[in-house]
């Protein structure tokens, strides 16, 4: 297969179910490279995010998937190239977006605490406050402990607290780094279901995940990275009816990608 | 085992009786002990948090300075701040110098940069797992410096407990800008150094096994506290 086919459409491929225009998409990313310690990790990535859509990046451990996320979000910065949103003012970029880790950063303060912590910082009005952080918890099932210090919840419960954080935060854009990595079925379900949830008030998700199962059940699109190079940025459906490149084709085979 | 026996005898009647005078050095050495911590706390912990996330040429040399002052000699200290509070000296208009006043502010410099350098090592780590979290609330660094030190917390109360240690069991500082006057700057160690060098072993010996006992009990109390707020909080 020619080198060519394997940069794929870098046009977007999905019609934009959500009109776009009150937000900060549609993201470009033209050309992006990053290199750390003398390698480079990410490749010529060049592609655009669009609202409304759920993306998935797909690939396998070091595609350069949480990379891409924190590329995005701001995190870090890349070594060459440029990352475009549709608004010019950085700060107002950064307002509409959350970020929920892998891992979830959560402080050593109360569940409710911790919400109205990000509130807080995110300037809104104390008296809003209140009912913004009880509306969050509830929203993710955890209103019942909302008084629980935040460090003696279980790893799901954690984990539906930062989902709540960033719900409280109303953002345009929602970034997820492998949210349900670690976590069992019933924790998983109950993440899925806020993830849906946001997606329903239009919040555009960018999911990463290693769980094909989730990437179906979630996907529009799909991005998918290998060894920091993009590989196919393709319609959800189609990419897993008919993966478009060798890689990918093994990847939904469930093969082991070199 | 003579001296020893009659130090344990001399420190259980002095406490039993709860012997007037030596309440109020005892009461004293805390006050002068606790308002130095305090201070100190106050100044070291902010700028231990700030040289934790800031990056700037030379603070690997800063941050060396830091830790090599941690062990200031007492005497040095107590020293420059003679020379800083005496009358002919900078501070001198003041008349601090042979107060407990005094005694504070040389306990509060050899203090702090403990509390600083323990500061700047937990907060520096607790960042390195909160920083991407923090950046992508938005959080900058003048609030990410109490956030982090009030998650820091039960780790940072050993700093400030080192910083007691240091604070009670020092003489050299307390004595130069203290002068042991009886009634006035008369604490605990400078006691001890006096009825030492008077050849009152047993009371010394005595007085010596009360501060001991107050250092290990500050301890144990504050040990417990953090134990059960953490069970608590995890």
């Amino acid at each position: 297969m020619p080198a060519s086919a394997l940069r794929l459409l870098e046009e977007p491929v999905i019609e934009r179910s959500i009109p776009a225009g009150d937000g900060p998409l549609p993201l470009r990313l033209e050309d992006v490279r990053f290199e750390a310690g003398g390698q480079r990790l990410i490749h010529h990535l060049t592609l655009t995010l669009e609202a409304g859509i759920r993306t998935v990046v797909l690939g396998p451990n070091g595609a350069g998937k949480s990379l891409l996320l924190r590329l995005c979000h701001g995190l870090i910065r890349p070594t060459a190239g440029a990352i475009r949103w549709a608004w010019e003012d950085p700060a107002r970029v950064r307002r509409e977006q959350a970020f929920v880790f892998q891992r979830p950063v959560l402080l050593r303060r109360s569940a409710a605490a911790n919400v109205a912590y990000a509130l807080a910082v995110a300037g809104v009005p104390r008296a809003d406050r209140g009912r913004r952080v009880e509306a969050a918890l509830q929203q993710v099932g955890l209103a019942h402990i909302a008084d629980r210090p935040a460090r003696v919840l279980s790893g799901g419960e954690q984990q539906r607290l930062a989902l709540a954080r960033a719900w409280a935060l109303e953002p345009k854009v929602l970034f997820l780094d492998e949210p349900t990595a670690n976590l069992d079925p019933a924790a998983t379900r109950a993440i899925e279901a806020v993830i849906a949830a946001m997606h329903e008030r239009g919040v555009k998700i960018v999911m990463t995940t290693h769980d094909l199962g989730q990437a179906r059940r979630h996907a529009d699109e799909i991005i998918f990275l290998h060894k920091g190079r993009l590989i196919e940025h393709a319609e959800a459906a189609r990419f897993f009816m008919r993966p478009g490149t060798p890689e990918a084709r093994a990847f939904v085979a469930g093969e082991l990608l070199a | 085992m003579g001296h020893l026996g009659e130090a344990l005898t001399t420190a259980f009647v002095l406490i039993v009786s709860a012997d007037p005078e030596l309440l109020q050095i005892v009461l004293l050495s805390l006050e002068i002990s606790l308002s130095a911590v305090a201070l100190a706390a106050l100044i070291g912990m902010p700028l231990g948090a700030a040289l934790a996330l800031a990056r700037f040429p030379g603070r690997g040399a800063l941050v060396v300075l830091l830790n090599a002052c941690m062990g200031l000699p007492p005497i040095v200290v107590g020293l420059f701040v003679y020379l800083m509070l005496s009358r002919a000296g900078p501070l001198g208009e003041f008349g601090l110098l042979f107060t407990p006043t005094a005694m504070v502010i040389a306990q509060c410099i050899l203090v702090a940069p403990i509390i600083a350098a323990l500061t700047r090592q937990t907060v520096e780590d607790l960042y390195a797992e909160y920083q991407e979290q923090l950046r992508s609330l938005g959080v900058g660094a003048a609030r990410a410096i109490p956030t982090l030190l009030w998650d820091g917390r039960f780790s940072l109360l050993t700093a400030v407990l080192a910083g007691f240690g240091r604070a009670a069991a020092e003489v050299g500082a307390v004595i130069i800008v203290g002068g042991n006057i009886n009634h006035v700057t008369r604490v605990m160690t400078t006691t001890i150094a006096l009825e030492t060098s008077k050849g009152y072993l047993a009371l010394a010996l005595g007085l010596g096994l009360v501060l001991l006992l107050i250092v290990v009990a500050v301890n144990a109390t504050l040990m417990v506290v953090q134990s059960a707020a953490r069970q608590a909080e995890g």
